[in-house]
């Protein structure tokens, strides 16, 4: 079975063309193959599949992506909103 | 201090490779935002000896930075009873390897170096991938915890491994200065940033240590299937055992308080109904763990839809539609009722908690799925409680 696939339209990935050089980073890391590269420029080909590892955002030398990354872990979210911390990784 | 090694035994007195590391390794500061308590593994830093050294340490490796152990590349006895207690969930905190270098076959100053994590299954997965080859390894203290987790809470991370490559003194020990750390170590290391920290480059190996000899040969680099993580069946069953076993403890107190419930009836509370209701209920639960942490995993690409709670949901409804029809002679309409909502809910419950587990699932989709189903959830267990409880007065 390849591909499994969660909830649409709510990863929090965020690319900035203008600013990407084109290396290619971002297309190595991605454990989902939301980034391809060509003509210099890297290009989201499907955010849905993204999971918010963060590893493009953290291994992007241009900074040009941004994520709010995280676990996607129901028991660690709950745990999160008991502790009323805001922030979940 | 001194004492790194020291239950290698036959092998002459091994002095400390790394000396920087010896002793505790220092107290060092959370990702910022990182929940480290929220997931698993603990947090200790970790001793620097191992009582596993001596199981796969077959002598040493001399290099201009002194001594380095050699790992042996076979999986022995111990080391496969060791995998399967942390499928079970036994000791998995203190499941760990020394960090520091270490040699595979016969290094040298060219030979690539493999950077990964001292969860000892991690450590093994590699090691076992490496027969023929004459590489370094660079394990890093991610306290025990597999390289993506880690990755995520930091502790696989840039200044780890900028510190363990200055404490190894891999400058003096390679001529080349190149790292290859394990694609999923991404989220927790910014390439560039150990670039500028310790002048080593970083490549991104495969996700999988089963790929690192085809990786190596075609010149460092991966195809786009090594590069993707998914998630087949096998592994998915694989991360049941320790499911269910996380599961026993809130599962036990829960049924201690479901034989209490059960108790109540028309008498004010029986002991006779406590026992045969409680049971009742307690297997229902089993029910509703057993779709959500076994069926569920298992049929999850054949579920329909996206949201786990919804797919829970479907393999519980399966489980308890099963039971109604086996039991219908001994349920009443209430108590079937209570059955057919408990064991979904239960089961839809356990597959949301599933998510944490699964290579794909993001933390905002998580958020979203839990705040639209945890309301229908403790609805629906209410109104289930409230038909069991209720059929014991109506029978």
């Amino acid at each position: 079975m390849e591909g499994f696939r969660y909830l649409d339209g709510v990863a929090s990935l965020r690319f900035s063309e203008a600013a990407c050089t084109g290396c290619g980073m971002c297309e190595q890391v991605c454990p989902h193959r939301v980034f391809a590269v060509a003509r210099g420029k890297a290009r989201i080909l499907d955010k849905d599949l993204c999971m918010e590892c963060g590893s493009c955002a953290t291994n992007c030398p241009a900074g040009a992506i941004s994520v709010r990354p995280g676990v996607g872990c129901a028991t660690a979210i709950m745990k999160g909103w008991l502790s009323g911390s805001e922030e979940k990784t | 201090m001194r004492a790194l090694f020291r239950k290698v035994v036959g092998n002459p007195p091994m002095p400390d490779q790394d000396p920087c590391s010896s002793g505790p390794v220092r107290e060092r500061g959370e990702r910022p935002g990182g929940n480290a308590s929220f997931c698993c593994g603990d947090s200790k830093p970790s001793r620097v000896e191992t009582p596993f050294h001596d199981r796969f340490v077959d002598g040493m490796v001399d290099t201009p930075a002194g001594p380095v152990p050699r790992a042996r590349v076979t999986i022995g006895a111990r080391d496969v009873l060791g995998r399967w207690s942390m499928r079970w969930g036994m000791g998995r905190n203190r499941y760990r390897v020394a960090p520091g270098l270490y040699a595979v076959g016969d290094p040298d100053q060219l030979s690539g170096i493999l950077v990964t994590a001292n969860y000892k299954m991690t450590f093994d997965a590699l090691r076992r991938e490496l027969t023929g080859l004459n590489v370094w390894i660079l394990v890093l203290d991610t306290r025990g915890v597999n390289v993506w987790c880690a990755a995520g809470k930091g502790t696989f991370g840039t200044e780890e491994v900028v510190r363990r490559v200055k404490a190894a003194m891999l400058e003096e020990v390679v001529s080349h200065r190149r790292l290859i750390l394990p694609q999923l170590g991404g989220p927790g290391v910014s390439a560039h940033q150990v670039t500028k920290g310790c002048g080593f480059q970083v490549v991104y190996g495969p996700v999988h240590a089963r790929d690192i000899k085809a990786f190596l040969a075609a010149g460092m680099r991966a195809t786009p299937r090594m590069r993707q993580v998914l998630f087949p069946l096998r592994e998915r069953l694989a991360l049941a055992p320790v499911e269910l076993v996380g599961l026993f403890k809130p599962a036990g107190w829960l049924s201690l308080v479901l034989f209490l419930l059960a108790g109540i009836g028309p008498g004010f509370f029986s002991i006779g109904a406590a026992w045969h209701r409680g049971l009742a209920a307690a297997e229902v639960l089993a029910g509703g763990i057993l779709g959500g942490a076994v069926l569920t995993p298992v049929l999850l690409p054949w579920l329909p839809g996206r949201a786990f709670s919804a797919k829970g949901a479907l393999a519980g409804g399966i489980l308890a539609v099963c039971s109604a029809a086996l039991y219908r002679d001994a349920l009443g309409a209430f108590h079937a009722l209570a059955l057919l909502l408990a064991l979904p809910v239960i089961s839809s419950f356990v597959a949301m908690n599933f998510t944490g587990a699964t290579p794909f699932t993001s933390p905002s989709g998580v958020e979203k799925e839990m705040r639209q189903a945890l309301p229908v959830q403790a609805a629906l267990t209410a109104l289930a409680g409230i038909f069991w409880v209720g059929g014991a007065f109506l029978r």
